[in-house]
């Protein structure tokens, strides 16, 4: 594939607001976890909570959107200048010309879940002031981001799960590819809800500890929630040796169980080989990888010799989900920035709360965050429904 | 750099499931006015090919995804294992839905692990792979009421970009009380595409796409037209009314707000 530049990224997650809290957070290998003390929420385990979500206020021509996804979206469109670069790109280039390929597994399904403890008793009816199309609806995410930032180009919503805003990477780079579009905001917002800490408890994959990816004890999970994007364009003829490509895009599907791997690890294989191919890259070219590294015992195991077999067992490699938990529809993109983050500063970041690396998994897990020049990262996305996506980045030069 | 300037794609196969609409064979003798519509509710079929231990759990749009996906895939002689896949929807399971968000507010919110792995928006994907093997991507995707629109958009862009078929399945199903008196969806609907970057021994029509401004064509039909306004996945009928009928001619169809998808339809067969 052509390579697209990120010419402007941000993140925000329980690890910080913005760019240089995110990064300031994983030189120190800090978690955001904390015990979950979110809304009514009567569950022993930790969260990855963003600070001060509900004081945000939405401008009133935004307020038919208003819900806590679209608040964490617009805590972060605000920061590291995103908001001014997408306007600067759409003045370029044309507001049809800019796509919004956003990712989200429940957008504002906290204002449903909150709506139906407050129907009518008598009529059951949802209250007068539910709003399904701003804040409940799966694209709500996408109808936010587009009309705050002023674009007009195709918007959509993918939701696959935990892969949703990492394909979005590969949906953007299609349509750049083929000529609909110049640019797209690309990224992912998940934000905390009933439906995911109740639901990912019930099939008994959450861990009552801040979760440990790829340790000997891991036992589930740590939900988080975070708001990241970047802003993809083809690369300009002046861009500079820290510029962040997008070099080469792998999905697949499992095909095997809604809820679990694939055992033989060929979904994320097939992800991993169709990215390096993309990107013209042997396994050996890869210097770190942000692994999916949920924490659950199967994940895990699954991911760790899926890697082993396509880049080799030395690849140095962490999972960022120890400090931010699992952002889920938020991940992919997340994790995406943390990989920007990494080639720009030439960091790997650690894996934390992991004290006792799992023997088992063939891996080379850091444990402590080391500044080493890099070239070339992959981040790997695993969804429900046996959705897989690996992206790799490089530097400019 | 090779830059795309057209969106285009060959036509395969088509398969539909809807209200008084058993399949696509009765489906093109409604559109191109061979028989008249008898609208009563949507017939949904056993889900074929899933495993006995997966049947039990799949909910409306499993259903009728995989209905109208395997009936794209057989008229358009193509095994569905070999082909990517856009899934479309204008929201996810709205009876799922509906049961979590009443359990949560209950004073017990044990919910069912069954249905949380079932509500998340890709799971007519998920059993579309384990029903059919299938492992290239798999792409859910939603644009409100304009899920149609962005669903071809994306299979238009992989079959361009990336020369290959693809299959579309865009399908809505409705809620239950409390929810269907704010998103009040009739009934279900469902339909398939199989799109080719070259013509092949089944191709119906050559397709050339892109976004423009102006309305979307309305139905002439008022039965009709009151089905493609009310089910975001039947906002496809004005097109495929042309696929029916062998016509080719131009159509718009709804995209976002302010915009629409025009295409032009060629090479019928």
């Amino acid at each position: 594939m052509t390579p697209l530049a990120l010419t402007s990224f941000t993140a925000t997650s329980a690890i910080g607001r913005g760019l240089d809290a995110t990064l300031a957070s994983l030189e120190a290998q800090r978690s955001g976890l904390a015990p979950c003390a979110f809304e009514t929420v009567a569950l022993d385990t930790y969260v990855g909570e963003v600070a001060g979500v509900d004081a945000i206020a939405l401008p009133a021509e935004l307020a038919e959107f208003d819900c806590r996804n679209n608040r964490l979206a617009w805590l972060a469109l605000a920061a590291d200048g995103f908001a001014g670069a997408v306007a600067g790109c759409a003045a370029r280039l044309g507001r049809e010309r800019v796509g919004v390929f956003l990712g989200t597994s429940t957008a504002g399904i906290l204002e449903t879940e909150i709506s139906y403890r407050r129907r009518d008793p008598a009529s059951g009816a949802l209250p007068a002031d539910f709003r399904y199309r701003g804040a409940h609806n799966t694209f709500s995410l996408a109808a936010f981001a587009q009309r705050a930032l002023r674009l007009a180009g195709p918007a959509v919503v993918i939701s696959s799960a935990c892969s949703s805003s990492a394909k979005v990477f590969a949906s953007a780079q299609r349509a750049i590819a083929a000529g609909i579009i110049d640019a797209a905001v690309v990224g992912g917002v998940d934000s905390l809800c009933l439906t995911t800490l109740y639901g990912f408890h019930s099939l008994q994959l959450v861990s009552r500890t801040p979760c440990r990816p790829f340790d000997s004890a891991r036992d589930g999970i740590s939900i988080g929630e975070a708001a990241a994007f970047a802003l993809l364009e083809r690369p300009g003829a002046g861009a500079d040796a820290d510029a962040v490509l997008l070099v080469g895009t792998g999905e697949s599907s499992d095909a095997y169980h809604m809820s679990s791997p694939a055992p033989d690890g060929r979904g994320a294989r097939a992800a991993m080989r169709q990215a390096l191919a993309a990107a013209g890259l042997e396994p050996g070219d890869i210097d770190y990888i942000n692994f999916h590294g949920t924490g659950t015992p199967s994940n895990d195991e699954v991911e760790a010799c899926a890697v082993a077999s396509v880049l080799g067992r030395e690849v140095a490699g962490s999972s960022t989900k120890g400090a931010t938990g699992h952002t889920l529809g938020a991940a992919g993109a997340l994790e995406a920035v943390i990989c920007a983050l990494a080639l720009q500063q030439g960091l790997q970041p650690a894996g934390v709360n992991t004290t006792a690396i799992d023997p088992a998994l063939p891996v080379s897990y850091l444990r402590a965050s080391r500044r080493q020049p890099l070239a070339r990262v992959m981040s790997n996305s695993f969804g429900f429904g046996g959705s897989n996506c690996s992206l790799i980045f490089a530097r400019a030069g | 750099m090779s830059v795309v300037t057209a969106l285009t794609a060959c036509v395969e196969g088509v398969g539909l499931l809807g209200p008084g609409l058993a399949d696509w064979t009765a489906a093109s003798q409604v559109l191109s006015g061979e028989s008249p519509w008898q609208r009563v509710p949507t017939v949904l079929p056993p889900p074929e090919r899933l495993p006995s231990a997966e049947r039990r759990r799949t909910g409306t749009l499993v259903r009728l995804s995989l209905a109208a996906g395997l009936e794209a895939c057989t008229r358009a002689q193509v095994d569905p294992a070999t082909l990517p896949a856009v899934f479309a929807s204008s929201g996810g399971d709205g009876q799922i839905c509906h049961e979590i968000c009443e359990t949560l507010a209950s004073a017990d919110r044990q919910l069912s692990p069954t249905r949380f792995h079932n509500s998340v928006h890709n799971a007519a994907a998920g059993y579309w792979g384990i029903a059919t093997g299938a492992t290239r991507a798999a792409n859910a995707l939603c644009a409100y009421d304009a899920s149609f629109g962005a669903g071809l958009l994306e299979a238009l862009c992989q079959v361009t970009v990336e020369r290959t078929q693809v299959l579309l399945i865009a399908y809505d199903a409705s809620y239950p009380e409390p929810m269907h008196a704010v998103r009040p969806i009739p009934d279900a609907f469902a339909v398939a595409l199989v799109l080719a970057p070259v013509a092949g021994n089944a191709t119906l029509a050559h397709l050339a796409a892109e976004r423009a401004s102006g309305p979307a064509d309305r139905m002439t039909d008022t039965a009709l037209e009151a089905l493609r306004g009310s089910i975001p996945a039947a906002r496809s009928l004005p097109l495929l009314a042309l696929l029916a009928r062998r016509a080719c001619g131009r159509v718009a169809l709804e995209y976002l707000e302010g915009a629409s998808l025009a295409l032009e339809v060629s090479e019928c067969r």
